[in-house]
């Protein structure tokens, strides 16, 4: 495929990896901050390239993992109801809350449906004037303008039946928070590149500068992930701590100016509980006053739903990098994708699940 | 006093031509029922065996081992680019007795309907099936119908069951594959996956994906015909689950590891395109008209040549192989020469967030 392959070539990719093997003197340890990086190096076996003394370390950037637990419970409790259809991204079904998870909404009767974009939950809004349709809006920055627009829309054309769940976590505040953890042993970023299409890079400078790291705004090919830890090597090597653009065919300086206007009116900046982390001052976003009446918290009352984790999950260790996926000692036993504890045992994108799907060969590998 | 009643206007109840849906009554087992069967199936599905709408059909003993199996068929929409529900109906059926390497002979199909589904619909999906089943010389020769009340069960749902018979000797089945066997597939994947999704889902991608729904059973006929006796062991068709669920299973079940050559794999670039969208990986994807055959090393080269020689296997490819490393496990070795175990799927795949 075009723009694709191009990114996927096995030569020029053994020729970086062989660079990493060259610059590579000492043991580093660099974070891919985003999930869809995580899920490409895993599925592509990139690691496997990579000098032993080099360990990425997968990051909290899995939109539906850092999800916090009450917010499913809320999204559950919505999605019960008799008057409402709740849309959601697909792989949100699965995720546990408290009890149970959207498929077993749905299988209970609840109108749960599964949908690709936004704006598919307004236009069932406009075909379902005696429903109550509530989107799940989630995820990074990437996601944002797109369910902004869809409230956007909704309000512009009146709707008064349909609402959303928003619970939008930010990028920066979360890097910041890994690096003033005193657990923290992150010693490079591969920045996400889709989040810097949008937000630009100017945001990570400081955060560079103020912790002495390096920050490169990476993408998701083999090729732009090989780059982005070869700039990353080469920099730590050097004792360099620069924001570099390894992904500019997509990301410029100043990102997408008309999303970050829509955003910036429709969302205003909060704090945001992240599942297995903890809150992170002014790391989200939720309506802003001018859209508060789309806000499916307060219309349908369950702001003040709460919930615990299970003790036994450690998916915070994991998504601030302080412990990989197979250390956690219920790994594998009480946890699997079938019986999963935490969210990074469900997404696609979890830290967890990936390991678990695509860590066998190199466990056997290893044990043999 | 009532008004006497004006039954000057009255009329036996309607032929079924005038009922422009189905009602609960053509289900019943009255005469609503049985102008059904007279009216639309008998002359659709033809036969004399049908026809004569006993109990059950009389078959002649077909000398050999029968094959016999049964699959269902809800897909939704009833109608998508390539196919239909009905073509699925016999297809499917049809090829779950390929796959064991026999010649389907008879097929039975239930219908389920859903109250106020459209008789034109039906018509459309009986002459559908009818065809099917006549390209691919099977008889439909025993049936039956069920209504369902009007928001249970999306229009239709059919389930067919098939007999075929196995020429002696043929010996094939999932726990039969050896170490050093041959991988391949028989044309692209996730064709019939994502074009009903993309119809499903009503995304509109720039060009139409169509369904790959087809009958396999000539193309296995050619595959073994093409080669020394004993040297195909293993054919499946990946319906559900795709590729990947079928190699799983076939890993599994004859204790050998696989390992799949993803740079081989035969994708449409469409398809591609759409999964790659969606952030769906293709070996997870339905196919309706495609097989996967395990074969002898030796025969590996013949094997190819023979599948795409046949109009249904033109984009065949050998895309793995077999070995004793790893036994029950499938592993894919990706474009970049790294290793990966290909997760078994606890569902359906879900598109991702982004």
């Amino acid at each position: 495929m075009k723009y694709l392959d191009e990114f996927r070539d096995s030569a020029p990719a053994r020729r970086l990896a062989e660079e990493i093997h060259r610059l590579a003197t000492r043991p580093w340890a660099i974070m891919e901050v985003c999930g869809g990086q995580t899920h490409s190096i895993l599925r592509n076996g990139i690691d496997q390239l990579l000098p032993a003394s080099l360990s990425l370390i997968h990051g909290p950037g899995c939109p539906v993992c850092v999800t916090p637990v009450e917010v499913i419970d809320r999204a559950l409790a919505i999605a019960g109801r008799p008057e409402v259809t709740f849309t959601s991204f697909g792989d949100m079904l699965r995720v546990p809350g408290s009890e149970k998870d959207l498929f077993r909404v749905k299988s209970e009767g609840g109108d749960v449906r599964i949908v690709y974009s936004p704006l598919d939950a307004v236009k069932l809004a406009q075909e379902l004037p005696d429903r109550q349709v509530v989107f799940f809006g989630i995820g990074f920055e990437t996601t944002a303008p797109a369910n902004a627009m869809a409230v956007h829309l909704a309000r512009r054309q009146g709707l008064t039946n349909f609402s959303m769940l928003a619970s939008h976590v930010l990028v920066p505040p979360a890097i910041e928070a890994i690096l003033a953890s005193p657990s923290n042993r992150v010693q490079a970023f591969l920045a996400a590149g889709h989040v810097c299409s949008v937000m630009g890079t100017w945001q990570y400078p400081p955060l560079a500068a103020k912790h002495r790291v390096p920050i490169v705004i990476t993408g998701f090919e083999p090729l732009d992930l090989l780059e982005g830890i070869r700039r990353a090597v080469a920099q730590l090597e050097a004792g360099e701590a620069r924001v570099e653009n390894a992904y500019a065919r997509v990301v410029s300086e100043a990102g997408n100016h008309p999303a970050q206007a829509l955003l910036a009116e429709v969302f205003e900046v909060c704090d945001r509980t992240w599942r297995g982390i903890g809150t992170i001052p002014a790391s989200g976003f939720r309506l802003s006053a001018a859209y508060r009446d789309f806000d499916a918290e307060l219309r349908f009352d369950v702001a003040g739903v709460t919930a615990h984790e299970s003790p036994l999950c450690h998916a915070g260790e994991v998504l601030r990098g302080v412990l990989k996926p197979n250390q956690c000692p219920a790994f594998g036993r009480e946890c699997t994708p079938r019986t999963p504890l935490g969210a990074t045992m469900v997404s696609s994108e979890g830290a967890c699940a990936a390991y678990y799907h695509y860590g066998r060969a190199l466990a056997a590998e290893e044990a043999r | 006093m009532a008004e006497p009643l004006d039954i000057t206007g009255w009329s036996c109840p309607l032929p079924l031509a005038d009922y422009p849906a189905i009602v609960l009554g053509h289900g019943g087992g009255g005469k609503l029922s049985s102008e059904l069967v007279e009216h639309l199936f008998v002359p659709a599905f033809g036969g004399s065996e049908l026809a004569r709408l006993g109990d059950a059909a009389l078959l002649p003993p077909p000398g050999g081992r029968l094959a016999f199996s049964t699959d269902s068929f809800v897909v939704h929409p009833l109608f998508f680019p390539g196919g239909s529900i009905g073509e699925l109906a016999v297809h499917g059926t049809v090829n779950d007795l390929a796959m064991m390497g026999a010649r389907p002979l008879y097929l039975s199909a239930a219908f389920i309907l859903e109250e106020g589904l459209p008789m034109a619909t039906l018509g459309a999906i009986v002459a559908r099936m009818a065809a099917a089943a006549r390209a691919a010389g099977v008889s439909i020769v025993a049936g039956d119908t069920k209504v369902v009340d009007h928001g249970h069960g999306h229009g239709c749902y059919i389930t067919t069951a098939g007999v075929g018979v196995v020429p002696a000797g043929l010996e094939l089945g999932p726990e039969r594959a050896r170490p050093g066997d041959a991988v391949l597939v028989s044309g692209t994947l996730g064709d019939h996956g994502m074009a009903v999704m993309s119809v499903r889902e009503g995304l509109a991608f720039e060009a139409e994906l169509a369904s790959d729904c087809a009958a396999l059973h000539t193309l296995v006929e050619a595959l073994l015909a093409a080669l020394p006796t004993g040297s195909v062991h293993t054919l499946r068709d990946p319906t559900r689950g795709g590729l990947a669920a079928v190699l799983g299973e076939i890993a599994k079940s004859s204790r050998v590891g696989i390992e799949l050559e993803e740079r081989a794999l035969p994708v449409r670039p469409e398809v591609h395109s759409a999964c790659e969208l969606l952030g769906m990986d293709p070996i997870f994807v339905a196919n309706e008209g495609k097989l996967v055959a395990l074969v002898a090393a030796e025969a590996a080269e013949a094997a190819l040549s023979a599948l795409r020689a046949h109009p249904l296997g033109r984009e065949a490819a050998i895309v793995g192989r077999a070995g004793a490393e790893h036994p029950g496990v499938l592993v894919a070795r990706t474009a970049l020469g790294a290793r990966r175990v290909v997760p078994e799927q606890l569902g359906e795949q879900l598109p991702r967030i982004c």
